[in-house]
């Protein structure tokens, strides 16, 4: 008898570390996630086609940013927003109208508005969080998106101010890349739909150029946002992350 | 034997001055009223009419769905050829484009930054293209207080009490930070042209006008209007007329799939209006029953002083051979003519009283300070042709129906019992 339980025991302590090397922590998922998500810095050019229920119309700006608390973006279309600069600095929004010449700036709640009549938030546009500064998570289980294998993680917010409390995401087991997300506020209320496509190899790390962002509180079709062009980890001159620069 | 009757009823001051004085201020308090609800009503319809609800009022169903939010961004559009359309199959009718809107008036420093800031209400009106029925309407010229009424694109007007909660003044630049048709933030600036007020506490507290086509430019609005407004030929609403514009409008732009189809309203339809004007309807009618049945006990009780009084008249006018029932339709037929005169003389000193009113109107602004209802400040009566004759119910009936209550009395005198009362 017990020269059989040796085996069993040690075939399932075999089995178990197996399988944990098989099946990443939450938190080791997020981290990857960030890997290939966040960077040091981001110049890219993007494009939103704002799908309202009456009409489509497309945006396109140019957005600097550094870390996760600087943040410079430069509507270049349509010629109405052309020239419209925004700067976030932590939790201060500082908005530049060409046509006004002046310089608003918003805080507080007004962040979480949407930007250019988009599906897309002040927050949502200019935010880079690292998921893994501001959530802690936890693996619901393995599911399909599309033709790709992926983790459910269900995220809560360890810090506050994050504009999400709970976030579900659908993360690529291969190239660790979130391809659906679930936004939620505090009450539980769902507040956004992302899907995320067009998933490329840029600079080394696995890029969607794609999102698809739904308000669900909103009629329409969605926000498609485009990425154009993006530079990972390129130096920025502190200037652009000054007021001075919102009306240069 | 009228005049048999009137000359007793002068001749005997005793018989004739208190009850015409009774039956002339109770019908001139009748008269005053019912001139003063109707006004009341009238100019709360009026004032709702020409700021707010028109006549009748076209917009999208979702945007009338959700009006108080003022949703520009389920406004009308293609509002042009609907105006055209509009003016062309109702030519008597007058038709303006409106904006309604909401968002930031924000006073900048000599640097740009904001010195001081506060939320408006804004209203986009045609003010000039040279039709200036708007500007009468909005009767902005009696309501100016500093400055002029805008003479050129990017001006605007502001109400007194929002310019110097900002601490603003004619000639300065503000800017309007408000949300484009589309949803996108919109920054505009304009330089205030004048200063108003309207009279009304609610659009007093923070209101702005703009020229129609600066709020269209603002709110990225080009060819869209929150809202049509018509106005009927006549001067008063009326609710006939209204429905028969609204029949003949839904024949012309029949339901469709669009679910930006425009829409057609009443006044009557807006604001809790057509319960307002049937509360204040039910209310007069009410004021009138509650003088009728009051002057009618009064009446009663003059009556039987008078009958006391004349105790020996009827017993005499009994005595000499006369039916119970002549005297009590000599009773009533006097009472009949009281009635008139005092009716007659009690609707003049009415009207004359709300014509007064009508012209001058009594200032009760003080009293609505905090009210953020659109209410006017300055209530007039109003006289209608009703009010000719609406004080003859009270006047009449009551005078009519206290001689007949106190009347019966002379049924229960005893001819047998006559002369001994005449001998006492």
């Amino acid at each position: 008898m017990r020269k059989i339980a040796i085996p069993i025991i040690l075939l399932i302590i075999l089995l178990s570390v197996s399988l944990n090397a098989q099946n990443p922590s939450a938190m080791e998922i997020i981290e990857k996630v960030d890997n290939n998500m966040s960077a040091v810095s981001r110049v890219f050019t993007s494009k939103m086609i704002i799908h309202n229920p009456r009409n489509t119309r497309t945006v396109e700006s140019r957005s600097w940013s550094m870390g996760e608390n600087k943040s410079f973006t430069e509507y270049l279309s349509p010629p109405r927003e052309q020239g419209t600069k925004m700067l976030k600095l932590d939790n201060l929004l500082w908005i530049f109208s060409p046509s006004t010449d002046r310089i608003i700036q918003i805080s507080g709640h007004m962040l979480r508005q949407s930007v250019m009549g988009s599906d897309l938030s002040y927050e949502d546009m200019m935010e880079d969080p690292h998921l893994l500064n501001h959530y802690t998570g936890k693996v619901d289980g393995e599911e399909k998106t599309g033709d790709r294998n992926c983790w459910v993680i269900t995220l809560t917010a360890t810090s506050t101010g994050v504009a999400y409390q709970t976030q579900k995401i659908w993360v690529d087991k291969d190239r660790f890349i979130p391809l659906r997300k679930e936004l939620y506020a505090k009450s539980g209320v769902l507040l956004k739909r992302m899907e995320l496509s067009d998933v490329l190899r840029i600079q080394g790390r696995w890029f969607p150029k794609k999102i698809l962002f739904k308000d669900v509180l909103k009629e329409g079709e969605g926000t498609e946002f485009q990425i154009m062009d993006i530079e990972f980890n390129v130096k920025i001159p502190d200037y652009i992350f000054s007021k001075a620069s919102l009306k240069k | 034997m009228i005049r048999f009757l009137l000359k007793g009823i002068f001749r005997d001051r005793q018989r004739s001055l208190l009850p015409v004085l009774v039956a002339t201020i109770g019908v001139m308090l009748t008269v005053m009223l019912y001139c003063w609800l109707n006004g009341f009503l009238n100019d709360s319809i009026e004032l709702n009419a020409r700021f707010s609800t028109g006549h009748v009022k076209i917009m999208t169903a979702p945007y009338a769905g959700n009006i108080d939010q003022i949703p520009n961004d389920l406004a009308l559009t293609g509002v042009d050829s609907l105006m055209k359309k509009l003016k062309k199959e109702f030519p008597a009718m007058k038709w303006q484009q409106r904006i309604h809107f909401g968002g930031l008036i924000d006073a900048p420093d000599p640097a740009g930054e904001t010195r001081s800031q506060g939320p408006a209400i804004g209203i986009g009106i045609d003010m000039l293209s040279g039709d200036h029925s708007e500007i009468e309407r909005f009767n902005l010229e009696k309501s100016l207080r500093r400055g002029r009424l805008p003479a050129h694109q990017g001006e605007i007007l502001i109400s007194e009490l929002f310019s110097q909660k900002l601490k603003v003044n004619p000639g300065d630049t503000v800017t309007l930070i408000g949300s484009t048709m589309n949803g996108s933030m919109a920054m505009y600036n304009y330089v205030i042209a004048g200063t108003i007020v309207f009279g009304t506490p609610g659009m007093d507290q923070g209101s702005v006008i703009v020229d129609l086509k600066d709020v269209r430019d603002a709110l990225d609005m080009n060819d869209a209007a929150g809202e049509i407004i018509g106005y009927l030929p006549e001067k008063y609403y009326d609710d006939k007329t209204a429905e028969q514009v609204v029949t003949r409008f839904n024949l012309l732009f029949p339901p469709s799939g669009d679910k930006y189809a425009p829409v057609i309203t009443t006044l009557r339809k807006q604001n809790n209006l057509g319960q307002m004007m049937d509360q204040i309807s039910q209310v007069g009618a009410f004021v009138v029953l509650v003088f009728v049945l009051s002057m009618s006990l009064v009446f009663w009780n003059a009556g039987l002083l008078g009958g006391m009084r004349r105790y020996m008249e009827f017993g005499t006018r009994l005595a000499i051979g006369e039916d119970y029932s002549h005297i009590y339709r000599t009773m009533i037929y006097e009472a009949v003519l009281i009635g008139i005169v005092g009716s007659v003389s009690g609707t003049a000193v009415g009207l004359l009283l709300s014509l007064y009113l009508q012209n001058h109107g009594l200032d009760l602004g003080s009293m609505m300070k905090n009210s953020s209802i659109l209410m006017p400040s300055v209530f007039h009566a109003r006289i209608t042709a009703i009010a000719f004759f609406i004080g003859f119910i009270p006047g009449l009936f009551s005078t009519v129906a206290g001689t007949a209550l106190s009347g019966i009395g002379i049924y229960k005198r005893k001819t047998a019992q006559l002369f001994k009362e005449l001998e006492a």
